[in-house]
């Protein structure tokens, strides 16, 4: 097991969003290993940006698309960017 | 999961072969059932009553004469639908407001399109139903109208809804508007981005709605007993949506509702939603007998979904040696009757194929008195590539750089970072524009009046849950159950995975297309996600099974497990010391279940993830009739990263097929109304796709750069060939005769019209 303060892991959340919650931040550095605990610790710094995350909301870890994950783990450095829910043809 | 990648170009028994299509000869001989070959006895026949008006206020319906004629058994109105309040518009996990989707099925208040559903009723014959249709008397108080997204998000439009009030802006709207939402996505500092441009490029283009076109129209059997327990038989795009949507829609159990699917005869994006089951529904629960209704290909174009028209505006500035230094576009879509176009997504992928700092994508969505827009192949895409594509051929030409080398000295390659967030993972847009520059179509001689164009396009690609099934038989043939409508030859595909697997011969597996009573939930079929996810699930499922068959071996044999290999499809003694027997095939261990433990099969269930995005360029020859403004498509070259072609005459045929239908709505298809607001061309004499008289042969290179989140490598295929289409085409003309086309469709009049103006 690796020390939870050694998780490092760089957020991007769109500019709109973070506008109106994260004091215009679109990289944000967090030290939580799943989704869920991310965007936990992203609404205990932010309050209100979690409600958004979690609401048709997908999420890009390390650029490979994760649509409706909770528990999906973060690694150390891990690129986390959240973006729309997507729907095909 | 299996997240070890294989790399595409390994070499397999029957991944990457051109097996039999398992549903070839059933569709050949008119032996396949699609949605209207169902029928039951004592089935009633039932038919929708549609709004000609393109926006009026329902002042009262009254059925009471159709009800009195004979063989009529039921009539119903919203008044028979139940009301979906605001605060129950969304459900579970269902990706609808069904709020909006019920008022879309059947007009509540007001009518908001030519088309919208009023009233439908069953009879005893379709003759009696036609005939009752005529009989419902309808008061309406008709109102002024607005089809074009730009003059509906003008202030003064006439207002679709008056509880609609633009999402996405700063401060929360006090008046209502026909705006639904403002998307935008930026990265870098687009100002500085232009500043620093030696050339810049800014046009306006517009596109038109057009219809998914596939040639079977919608089509239901629904029987509804005494019970409240009901079956529905269906063509469409995901059985589970249409039990989903039916039990939302309708407020009863979902398991109460079981659909079984009908084979489908085409989607494309257009059957991701219900059309008639819930009217079936209810007209069966009010009669008391089995009812079926189909629709005309009259009411396809009129009622169901096509895909947004638009306008937009892009701005693309580059330095004088090629490098994109901005790009910015703004898209107003139509949505329809109601919110919900597919803008935000064009905002994502237009300027993906390209590594540019600096971006910015605003999008709006507009309702208008259109049919509600639906999903069609990588929806909102091709749209923003049209004009994306066109301007970055603009600014190539003022540069007097190849449009080709322009693209590949941008091109977006492993991590590169997106305007929509996400830093891109292992993709093949270098190598897809790479492979189109080699390819000897590019360095071909042209003729007079005769242009190249080439374009590229991104697509996301998209997985989901999805349930599968593994069983062997009593004779030892494997049957694969999948839960997700076959569209594009996943039937096939999942039989080339199972036997690859199991290592026996690929007629020795079968696949069907299970009803919702048999397996676990499954995400409709689209976003080009069932060779990738089911897949996965069913290689997984197939692995399980692997498993179970060495340990009963291991049982018959009366040793370890691990002493027993899987090798060719047969379990053999793992080596000398393991024993000396021999080989159990499928067909001996499923002739021995009974006494090693029962039936064996394995059922998966996942919410698959990490689809593995897919690039596409395409190259087109055209030749203009400078006397008619007819174009004629006299090469098409389409280029596409396909991650591992897993049965390739299929993803050919996505191929092919994308690039078709770009080719229509590029050159032909649009949405006439006239001024009332209705729809002049709601059939295919007058709403002209293409047929293979206005085709070449379309000739698809699949590149295979393996998604490494997949255990053969695949990546969806079904989206991208329909994003380059136009805008290649569009640059196609302008090499020919140096008219730059703004304005889908590039249909004869207006080319000639912009050959005049040029001259």
């Amino acid at each position: 097991m690796r020390p939870i303060d050694a998780i490092m892991a760089n957020v991007i959340i769109n500019r709109e969003i973070a506008r109106q919650y994260t004091n215009g931040q679109t990289e944000i550095e967090v030290t939580s290993d799943n989704i869920r605990a991310v965007i936990r610790e992203l609404d205990e710094r932010f309050p209100g940006v979690g409600e958004v995350l979690r609401t048709d909301m997908a999420v890009a870890i390390d650029g490979e698309i994760y649509q409706n994950v909770l528990l999906e783990p973060v690694r150390p450095n891990s690129e986390v960017a959240f973006l729309p829910a997507i729907e095909g043809g | 999961m299996n997240n070890v990648a294989i790399p595409g170009k390994a070499e397999y028994k029957w991944v990457g072969k051109r097996t039999i299509r398992p549903d070839g000869v059933d569709k050949v001989t008119g032996r396949a059932a699609y949605g209207a070959d169902y029928s039951m006895p004592g089935m009633l026949y039932g038919k929708v009553l549609r709004s000609p008006h393109a926006h009026a206020r329902i002042v009262k319906i009254d059925t009471s004469k159709a009800e009195a004629l004979k063989g009529v058994k039921a009539v119903i109105t919203a008044a028979d639908w139940p009301e979906i309040l605001p605060q129950r518009a969304t459900k579970g996990t269902a990706p609808v407001n069904f709020r909006h989707l019920s008022d879309n099925l059947m007009a509540r208040h007001k009518v908001l399109y030519d088309g919208h559903a009023v009233a439908a009723l069953a009879a005893t014959s379709l003759q009696v139903a036609k005939k009752a249709l005529k009989l419902i008397e309808v008061d309406y108080e008709v109102l002024p109208h607005v089809i074009d997204p730009v003059a509906a998000a003008a202030d003064g439009a006439p207002l679709l809804h008056e509880d609609l009030f633009t999402g996405g802006l700063e401060e929360k709207p006090m008046v209502p508007s026909n705006i639904a939402n403002r998307v935008k996505f930026a990265i870098g500092d687009i100002e500085a981005g232009f500043e620093a441009s030696d050339e810049i490029v800014e046009r306006e283009y517009t596109t038109k709605a057009v219809h998914q076109g596939y040639i079977e129209p919608h089509a239901v059997t629904a029987n509804m007993s005494e019970d409240g327990s009901a079956t529905v038989w269906s063509s469409s795009q995901g059985q589970f949506m249409i039990r989903q949507y039916c039990a939302g829609l309708l407020e009863l159990p979902a398991s109460n509702i079981r659909v079984i699917p009908a084979e489908i005869g085409g989607g494309f994006g257009g059957k991701t939603t219900v059309w008639l089951e819930p009217h079936a529904l209810l007209l069966s629960k009010k009669a008391g007998r089995p009812v079926k209704i189909q629709m005309s290909r009259d009411e396809v174009f009129r009622a169901s979904g096509p895909t947004s028209g638009s306008w937009m505006k892009i701005k693309i500035g580059a330095k004088k040696d090629g490098t994109i230094m901005a790009g910015q576009a703004e898209y107003k879509f139509q949505a329809g009757a109601y919110p919900g176009s597919p803008v935000q997504i064009a905002c994502m992928c237009g300027f993906t194929p390209y590594a540019i700092e600096n971006v910015e994508s605003v999008g709006y969505d507009v309702v208008v008195n259109r049919p509600k827009a639906t999903a069609y192949r990588a929806p909102g895409a091709p749209i923003g590539a049209y004009g994306i594509e066109s301007a970055l051929d603009e600014l190539s030409q003022k540069l007097n750089i190849d449009p080709m080398e322009m693209r590949l000295k941008n091109a977006a390659k492993q991590g590169t970072k997106t305007s929509y967030g996400p830093t891109l993972g292992v993709v093949g847009n270098v190598e897809t524009m790479e492979a189109a520059k080699q390819h000897e179509h590019y360095s071909t001689p042209l003729g007079k009046n005769q242009g190249r164009g080439v374009a590229s396009g991104f697509w996301f690609n998209v997985g989901g849950e999805t349930s599968c099934a593994v069983s062997l038989l009593e004779d030892g043939s494997v049957m694969v159950t999948s839960g997700s409508p076959d569209i594009g030859g996943s039937r096939a595909s999942l039989c080339n995975m199972a036997a690859e697997v199991l290592g026996c011969h690929f007629e020795n597996v079968k696949a069907i297309i299970a009803d919702t009573s048999s397996l676990g939930f499954n995400r409709h079929t689209g976003g080009s996600r069932v060779t990738f996810a089911a897949g996965i699930v069913v290689t997984d499922a197939t692995k399980d099974m692997v498993q179970q068959l060495r340990e009963r071996a291991a049982l018959i044999w009366d040793i370890d497990v691990d002493a027993v290999e899987w090798l060719h499809g047969e379990a053999r003694p793992a080596g000398p010391n393991a024993g000396d027997f021999e080989p159990l095939t499928l067909a001996d261990i499923a002739g021995k279940t009974l006494e090693t433990g029962g039936p064996i099969n394995a059922k998966k269930s996942m919410n698959v993830q990490a689809p593995g995005p897919a690039f596409g360029t395409h190259i087109v020859d055209v030749e203009v009739d400078k006397e008619t403004g007819h174009v004629t498509i006299l090469r098409y070259t389409a280029v596409q990263d396909v991650g591992k072609a897993v049965h390739p005459s299929y993803v050919e045929g996505q191929i092919q097929g994308g690039a078709a239908q770009g080719v229509g709505w590029a050159l032909n298809e649009e949405y006439i109304y006239s001024d009332e607001g209705r729809l002049e061309n709601p059939g295919f004499l007058d709403y002209r796709i293409p047929v293979a008289s206005d085709l070449p042969m379309i000739e698809a290179v699949m590149v295979e750069v393996a998604n490494p989140t997949h255990p053969f490598g695949v990546r969806g295929v079904g989206e991208v060939p329909i994003i380059p289409p136009m805008a290649a085409i569009a640059n196609a003309i302008d090499d020919a005769v140096g008219v730059r086309m703004t304005d889908l469709p590039m249909s004869p009049p207006k080319v000639l019209a912009a050959l005049d103006a040029s001259d």
